[in-house]
């Protein structure tokens, strides 16, 4: 399919990283031939959101222009053809995740979404006093749902803490399960401080003490194979943006037998057996969480963009990273006054900093006059900003198409900070 | 260096980022609001005390920012002593259009202290620069909140 290209960027039968060419990526980007400010755009923001490969463009558009119709409902050819394929994503994304059945696989909008059906869902089933764990380094997205079943059900909320390198403390995580723990709700990868959780650790710990476990796997899929049978992940969560997706798609992998047990998160289309006024059945999973008419044009888009990422391969892509994490990491830390956050033992391609007595929004807006665009702020992550004592850090991430010369762009252009700030 | 940068980083900006003037909360305030600009986390609280004429006896403010943020809290300390609230909002306004009108001439301005305004004229360069208009104007809002009665004043 429409992966071809992918495929094309790795040398046939070569098991070497080394055969993964990055300017060939690079071609499946039209957008990398922009310029901002009459200088070659240099886009270190993929986790804020990545870019589109033309893999994904197409897919969408092709959908559009030959076969477009709703899903699950018509008798006629377009809407079966197109429901099929909807479904067929539904496949592609358990293949994925190495999830047992695609029946496991909610398409929501977001990870967000998916957070918040779990949290409504198999929310309804907990009651006063239960408790979840979150760390300290969830996004915003992983905080304010939990905080909202708090309010209406009287939850406890429990804060499992990381050491000043970003690492996760797995020993005082483990002091915090308690026979009233529920789930515990952490991320895979932090979005800040790029660091790998030890999830099966993590897991095995809360099955033990009678937990189930969601994941927040926004930053995970992009950067490394995930395959939630091997991890015992009770619900995962991804969204299609960071994946080199469309925008208004995500995934919520749950175990059968939890969505089974679960009520519906919205109510409407799609998601019933039958309904009269007097009484409404509801239909099994995974349909039963997706109310109303679905992303189906997104969801195609992200049917495309997993096989683009699939073609070129979890290994070559983390490979890569892996290289333009670590010579970033050496190149900023020649910059005096820069300080990195986040070293934690295993770590994905993303790198936050500050540098001393200039503001992280100063930063931003003078390097993206150098082409160079990275977020600036708190991330959506305030609370860990409160536990490093800063307001906001400066964060490159790093995608599968970025180069050495574009961090060496970077370091130039936050030269340039220091030279106006003197 | 790009003009435009050069522009908005002016020397008083880096100055008054670097060494704010007023940096402090005064005992004697009598008003108080905090400015808040959810984009990138920067908080600034404003301390007003007026006298019994109801003129600005004092200003000063605490917080965190960029070098921007700062520096507009910075002089707004500075010049807003001695004004009525009145005075105070009136210059508000005329440097809210100073951040954000290409060809608006001092001579257009409401207020009558010129001196002000040619002041605050080192922060016009952010007109080229439309997402930090609002780091900009935070301590203003903040400053119109707290001659308002208080509570929270945000950029949004
Ligand atoms: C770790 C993490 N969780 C959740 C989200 C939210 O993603 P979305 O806004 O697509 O739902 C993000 C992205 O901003 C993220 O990085």
């Amino acid at each position: 399919m429409a992966a071809a290209s992918g495929a094309a960027a790795i040398a046939a039968g070569s098991n070497s990283t080394l055969a993964f060419d990055v300017e060939r990526v690079r071609e499946d980007f039209p957008i990398l031939k922009q310029e901002v400010y009459g200088k070659p755009l240099v886009y270190l923001d993929s986790g804020a959101s990545a870019q589109k490969p033309t893999a994904v463009i197409d897919a969408m558009r092709e959908v559009q222009e030959t076969c477009y119709a709703n899903v699950h409902r018509g008798a006629y050819y377009f809407s079966q053809h197109l429901t099929d394929r909807y479904e067929s994503v539904r496949k592609t994304v358990a293949g994925f995740l190495n999830a047992g059945s695609d029946q496991e696989v909610v398409i929501t909008r977001s990870v967000t979404e998916a957070i918040n059906l779990v949290a409504y869902s198999f929310g309804a089933g907990l009651s006063a006093g239960d408790e979840v764990i979150v760390t300290e380094m969830e996004h915003h997205a992983n905080i304010v749902p939990w905080q909202l079943l708090r309010d209406r059900t009287g939850i406890v909320l429990k804060v499992a803490p990381i050491d000043d390198d970003g690492n996760f403390l797995l020993d005082a995580y483990e002091a915090l399960l308690t026979p009233r723990t529920r789930l515990v709700a952490v991320t895979h990868v932090s979005n800040v401080l790029g660091t790998v959780t030890p999830l099966k650790e993590i897991i095995r710990l809360a099955h033990e003490a009678g937990a189930k476990v969601l994941v927040d796997g926004a930053q995970a899929v992009v950067h490394g194979k995930v395959d939630v049978q091997d991890l015992d992940a009770d619900f995962y969560g991804f969204t299609g943006h960071k994946l080199y997706g469309p925008t208004a798609i995500g995934v919520l992998y749950g175990k059968a037998d939890l969505l089974k047990e679960m009520p519906p998160f919205q109510g409407g289309g799609d998601m019933i057996r039958s309904v009269s006024f007097a009484e409404t059945t509801y239909a099994d999973p995974p349909l039963r969480f997706e109310a109303g008419t679905p992303p189906i044009v997104e969801a195609i888009g992200l049917g495309a963009a997993i096989d683009y990422v699939n073609a070129i391969g979890h290994e070559a892509i983390a490979a890569h990273e892996a290289g333009l994490l670590a010579y970033a990491t050496q190149r900023l830390q020649q910059i005096e006054g820069l300080r990195i956050y986040g070293s934690a033992k295993e770590k994905a391609a993303i790198l936050s900093f500050t540098m001393e007595g200039i503001h992280p929004h100063d930063i931003g807006t003078i390097i993206d006059r150098e082409g160079v665009a990275i977020r600036v702020g708190h991330h959506c992550a305030q609370p860990l900003m409160q536990r490093f004592g800063v307001p906001a850090t400066a964060r490159a991430s790093f995608g599968l198409y970025n180069t050495r010369a574009e961090v060496d762009a970077l370091a130039r252009a936050l030269e340039k900070v220091k030279e106006l700030f003197g | 260096m790009e003009d435009a940068l050069r522009e908005l980083y002016q020397e008083v900006i880096l100055d008054h980022g670097k060494h704010p003037r007023n940096h402090r909360h005064p005992p004697e305030a009598n008003h108080s609001a905090r400015g808040y600009n959810p984009l990138c986390g920067d908080q600034v609280t404003i301390y007003i005390e007026t006298d019994a004429d109801g003129r600005i006896a004092d200003a000063a403010f605490e917080g965190h920012g960029c070098a921007i943020s700062i520096a507009s809290a910075s002089l707004m300390t500075e010049i807003l002593r001695g004004k009525t609230e009145a005075e105070a909002r009136q210059l508000f306004d005329d440097f809210h259009r100073l951040c954000t009108e290409e060809d608006f001439a001092l001579e257009q301005a409401g207020t009558d202290d010129q001196d002000a305004l040619e002041r605050l004229q080192v922060l016009s360069g952010v007109r080229e620069f439309p997402v930090r208009v609002k780091c900009a104007t935070l301590a203003w809002h903040a400053m119109a909140s707290a001659l308002n009665g208080g509570g929270d004043a945000t950029t949004e």
